[in-house]
């Protein structure tokens, strides 16, 4: 088995090590304030969410070290639990059961298939073309027209999301682009950095000085002062990676900036479902966190849009 | 062992998470009653109980199914402990709820599925006796309803291959024979407390 291991890749493993390690002193003097149980319930969520950090950061670095195949496996198995999580809260019906079977165990491992072998027709088109006209069929197939447009709708919207989507991530190895041949993985970790670090940043803006809502209906705990504090914030330090990436300062910062932006139209977006659902999380695999789908919700819409124009511009 | 990766991997598949609604995981004798919409209600109740009470706790399963086959066999009797009953040619001998007063007796805590068959749909359907039966002759025995929910999406009665959804146990507090308390009124308390636990 190669590693892949270079100089970047330690420092910036480096950096977000030592990043946890400060909120892990941040929230350990949080703890030692007096407050009322919200504060307390504060504190301890902030700390389940540095927990769930800790193994997320594990897990990845791992992955990247050991390899693309094992890369592209570590986003399948993340596509999977989001899907998994994502269908359990659309009502779906009797009738959909060969079609969701289709869905988890045929159509997200081709297509991960298609990201492994570098297959990028197949991989661009094989689910919103085949995919998008073989589930509508399957469901029909089993005659229920119940709800029909409702019930396909929803799966196909999963799918787009939780594997389309996402997959986009992992995509990023296959681009050739010159004199960047080799260090993809780093473009990888750009991009998964900035989308997180714009969600933390967010967060932390809106908790300290967060008064304006954009959205109250849908998400009240995104403010006008969250989404530009922590937009802005982790486009400047997105900017600061420019050296690991194949692009120039300046369109590092864009680019932070647009994944940043589209990041939180994907948490604004799959919060308007949990909405429309009632329910407050997608699931409670990642402690402090919810489910999976709460986490890369901002991915998502990031990736896709972030590796269009990489691939547009850059190879 | 066997048992033990049976049921983690149950538990995998299904994402089972287990809610204990006013009722605690204590070394008690007693019967959990379900609502049963799917094959795999059984095992995945089993699985969702502590290690050490799922030892102690056995199913009540229909023989007829569970002794088709010699797989199906091993699983009952091996991995699930399961005590199967007769569904269809019921006589003094075979009497289910004897086999089930015996079993309690030995110290066993019992999975039953009073609807007797899978029913789709979320609410429960009405109660065969048996259930009563058991806590007019048991009246120490503390009665436990489980909703489970999800699992007729994850395997849906006359499919045999499960799609990986996310399944709920709801375990609620336990309910015992009142004084005065005639069959139907009980076995509709009970059917009313399961279906209490579905979370819509």
């Amino acid at each position: 088995m190669n590693l892949y291991f270079d100089t970047q890749i330690v420092w910036l493993f480096a950096g977000v090590v030592a990043l946890l390690g400060l909120a892990a002193v941040v929230s350990t003097i949080l703890a030692r304030r007096p407050g009322g149980p919200e504060h307390a319930a504060l504190v301890e969520n902030l700390r389940a969410r540095l927990r769930s950090w800790w193994i997320m950061v594990a897990i990845i670095f791992l992955t990247i070290v050991a390899g693309e195949i094992f890369t592209v496996i570590l986003f399948a198995i993340v596509s999977f639990l989001a899907l998994r999580e994502f269908i359990t809260m659309t009502p779906t019906h009797r009738g959909d059961h060969r079609a969701l079977f289709w869905t988890f165990f045929i159509i997200t491992p081709l297509h991960y298939w298609y990201v492994g072998t570098h297959w990028f027709g197949m991989f661009a088109i094989f689910i919103p073309v085949y995919a998008f006209l073989f589930i509508p069929l399957r469901s029909a197939l089993a005659g229920e027209s119940e709800r029909y447009l409702e019930r396909t709708a929803k799966i196909q919207w999963g799918l787009m999301v939780c594997v389309y989507c996402l997959s986009h991530v992992p995509a990023l190895l296959m681009l050739p682009i010159e004199g960047y041949e080799g260090e993809n993985a780093k473009l990888l970790l750009f991009l998964v950095l900035v989308v997180q670090l714009s969600d933390v940043l967010q967060y932390v803006f809106g908790k300290t000085l967060g008064r304006r809502p954009i959205a109250p209906r849908i998400s009240p705990n995104k403010t006008w002062e969250g989404f530009i504090g922590g937009v802005l914030t982790a486009s400047l330090l997105g900017a600061c990676l420019w050296k690991i990436t194949p692009y120039t300062p300046w369109q590092t910062f864009g680019l932070a900036l647009l994944i940043a932006l589209m990041g939180f139209a994907g948490g604004l977006v799959m919060s308007a479902i949990k909405r429309d659902r009632g329910i407050k999380d997608y699931g409670v695999l990642l402690p402090g966190h919810g489910g999976m789908m709460d986490r890369i919700d901002s991915l998502c819409f990031a990736a896709p849009i972030f590796f269009h124009i990489t691939r547009y511009y850059f190879t | 062992m066997i048992a033990e990766s049976t049921a983690v991997l149950i538990r995998l598949l299904c994402g089972a998470q287990t809610r204990w609604v006013g009722a605690e995981p204590l070394f008690r004798r007693r019967v959990y009653f379900c609502n049963h919409t799917s094959n795999l209600d059984t095992v995945v109740l089993w699985a969702a109980l502590p290690p050490a009470l799922r030892r102690l706790t056995r199913p009540v399963a229909a023989a007829d199914y569970w002794k088709r086959n010699a797989f199906r066999r091993y699983l009952a009797d091996k991995v699930f402990h399961a005590l199967l009953i007769e569904r269809h040619k019921v006589t003094t001998q075979n009497n289910p709820v004897n086999a089930m007063l015996a079993a309690l007796d030995e110290g066993a805590s019992l999975i039953l599925f009073p609807e007797g068959t899978r029913h789709p749909g979320p609410e429960p359907r009405p109660f065969k006796s048996g259930l009563f039966h058991l806590a007019r002759k048991r009246p120490d025995t503390e009665f436990f309803p489980v909703y489970l929910d999800n699992l007729n999406r994850v395997l849906p009665k006359g499919e045999l291959l499960p799609v990986p959804l996310l399944a709920n146990v709801a375990i609620g507090a336990p309910l015992r024979l009142e004084p005065d308390e005639d069959k139907a009124a009980f076995l509709e308390r009970a059917r009313l407390a399961v279906w209490a636990l579905h979370q819509p």
